[in-house]
């Protein structure tokens, strides 16, 4: 049933009880941390859930035959599933667990690229990509003859789709490989028509979902996407872990990457065999640690609801652009219809790092530099920007001292 | 004055003298004439810095920089030209491992008397040290100042 209903506001002061760290003071100032889009912080049930593992429940996974292993492996697994749920995935085995969404496009451009790729085709990226959606096609276009095309943006820092569409025609593009939402701009993607204008010149789809899986509902098979990469860390989930989503029959095509133990059905020295998909992706003892604390990460943000998430950082962001609007010389930098609780700014004159740590002299942590997108920053004129982007845990308090603490900034560089 | 006490939780790094010399450096140009060039580089964070030297015999005679990056960057290129215009080239090398030392742990107790004049003029500097990701921004102008003197063209901040 889809029936409207105005979502139920966040108890924030209860969520930041769930974040031991929030409780630190830093610079003998209570911390105001407003660096979430690098990495965000962890809740007691994710540091609770790998501690107990580590205290009572732990051992290799998918090959003992003893209890421990067992109890461990079951607990690991259960993390694909999470997963799969989280995303609306049609199949667990379509959740294939990666160190991170490097790691997960990493994967994909030598074993999507080499495989099934042919020399000749293009891989179709965007002009504002993080740096880890830039350099692994840019070796695959060197390594094995791929082209690679760059869809611009528009001044407001949004995907130019007449550009997006002509750069198809020609239907070179075998794969799309785009954010969903910037780390930079905090522009969202419109994906549903990325999605069907790419299918219609018989290019496949593949989202960085990094910073939109923090802030939106994501359900592939609605996106109708070919595949979704995200990382554990940024979703309140430990480092070391992420997840590379694809259609099945996709992951079925593509060749293994990694070699090594867990990845196989039968090794001998004249040839070997892959196990299924996703485990023939995944060689070696995973992340189970991680796992383990992801899945936990998972049901805690389950538990609140991206209805409700989405709906805190939404006020936010326009708390915010309200805000900063009011500071003096300070730019915005990104102006998309859509977007993110993910603000980049310059103010003045200042540079980025200077801003940024005169914001940490009170206490506000803030990320400044090219935010590992130069092609970007490049396109904006700029060589950096400061940054601040927000969690589940950030309040109106903390924006408002952001506000002071840049009003502050300007002054004294004067 | 009430200036300072309003900011003072501010001025521990960006004191008088660097914002001053941040806004108004008083040697980024480039000399005309030179005998040596390099350029300094910090990829983590972009800055961007190239030096130009003219020898009177063994003597730095004049340097001159035009820098790109934040304002610790600038003003210590800016101190740095004048904490070395006129000092020999085994001194100056002397004064940059002193700098380095003074930048990585705010102080430089091993360092001697005869450095202790230029050392005072870069203590504004020494308050990087509690910021180890803004060391590099005070050093990088050196690092390419020695490249210069050692006649190679880049420099990095490592």
């Amino acid at each position: 049933m889809n029936v409207m209903t105005h979502p139920i506001g966040l108890d924030i002061e209860r969520i930041r009880t769930n974040f031991p760290i929030l409780s630190q003071k830093v610079r003998g100032k209570p911390l105001v941390f407003l660096d979430s889009a690098a990495s965000a912080q962890k809740p007691r049930v994710v540091i609770d859930a790998m501690v107990n593992a580590m205290e009572t429940q732990y051992a290799n996974v998918h090959r003992g035959l003893h209890w421990m292993s067992e109890r461990t492996t079951e607990a690991y697994e259960a993390v694909r599933d999470a997963a799969a749920v989280l995303m609306n995935a049609h199949d667990r085995a379509e959740i294939v667990i990666t160190g991170n969404s490097t790691g997960a496009i990493n994967l994909l451009a030598h074993s999507y690229g080499r495989g099934v790729l042919k020399p000749g085709q293009a891989v179709l990226i965007s002009g504002m990509e993080h740096h880890s959606n830039i350099v692994p096609w840019q070796m695959l276009r060197d390594a094995h003859g791929i082209e690679l095309r760059v869809a611009p943006i528009t001044d407001s820092g949004e995907l130019d789709m007449a550009a997006y569409e002509a750069l198809l025609e020609d239907g070179k593009v075998g794969l799309v490989a785009i954010t969903h939402m910037s780390n930079v701009l905090g522009t969202v993607t419109p994906a549903d028509r990325i999605v069907s204008i790419a299918h219609a010149h018989g290019a496949k789809v593949m989202f960085d979902g990094s910073q939109a899986i923090v802030h939106r509902k994501i359900d592939v098979q609605a996106l109708d996407c070919d595949f979704y990469v995200w990382t554990g860390h940024k979703l309140y989930g430990p480092t070391g872990i992420g997840v590379l989503w694809g259609r099945r029959e996709l992951l079925e095509q593509m060749p293994p990457f990694f070699g090594g133990g867990d990845m196989i059905s039968s090794v001998s020295y004249e040839q070997s065999t892959w196990a299924a998909v996703p485990h023939k992706f995944e060689a070696g003892t995973p992340a189970i640690l991680e796992g383990i604390g992801l899945k936990a990460a998972i049901d805690y943000v389950q538990s609140i609801g991206y209805d409700a998430m989405a709906a805190h950082e939404a006020s936010l962001t326009e708390h915010a652009l309200a805000k900063l609007a009011t500071v003096p010389e300070l730019r915005i930098i990104g102006q998309a219809q859509d977007r993110g609780g993910v603000i980049s700014f310059v103010l003045g004159k200042a540079h980025a790092h200077d801003v940024a740590t005169l914001l940490d002299r009170q206490g506000i942590a803030v990320r400044a530099g090219h935010h590992c997108a130069e092609p970007l920053m490049r396109r904006l004129g700029l060589d950096s920007t400061a940054r601040a982007s927000f969690g589940i845990y950030t309040t109106h308090d903390e924006i408002d001292a952001l506000a002071d603490g840049l009003n502050r900034v300007r002054d004294f560089f004067g | 004055m009430t200036q300072t006490d309003r900011f003072d939780d501010l001025r521990d790094l960006y004191q008088e003298v660097i914002l001053d010399h941040g806004r108004k450096p008083r040697h980024a140009q480039r000399l005309e004439a030179f005998d040596a060039t390099a350029k300094g580089d910090n990829p983590m964070c972009g800055d961007r810095v190239q030096v130009w030297l003219k020898y009177d015999g063994d003597a730095v005679d004049r340097v001159g920089f035009e820098a790109r990056g934040c304002a610790i960057s600038v003003a210590s290129a800016d101190l740095m030209v004048e904490t070395v215009q006129g000092r020999g080239r085994a001194d100056t090398k002397a004064l940059f491992e002193a700098f380095r030392t003074l930048a990585r742990s705010g102080n430089c107790p091993d360092c001697g008397p005869a450095l202790a004049e230029p050392l005072e003029r870069l203590a504004p500097l020494a308050g990087v040290h509690e910021y180890p990701s803004r060391v590099k921004c005070a050093t990088l102008p050196w690092h390419a100042l020695i490249a210069a003197l050692d006649g190679t063209k880049e420099a990095s901040s490592e």
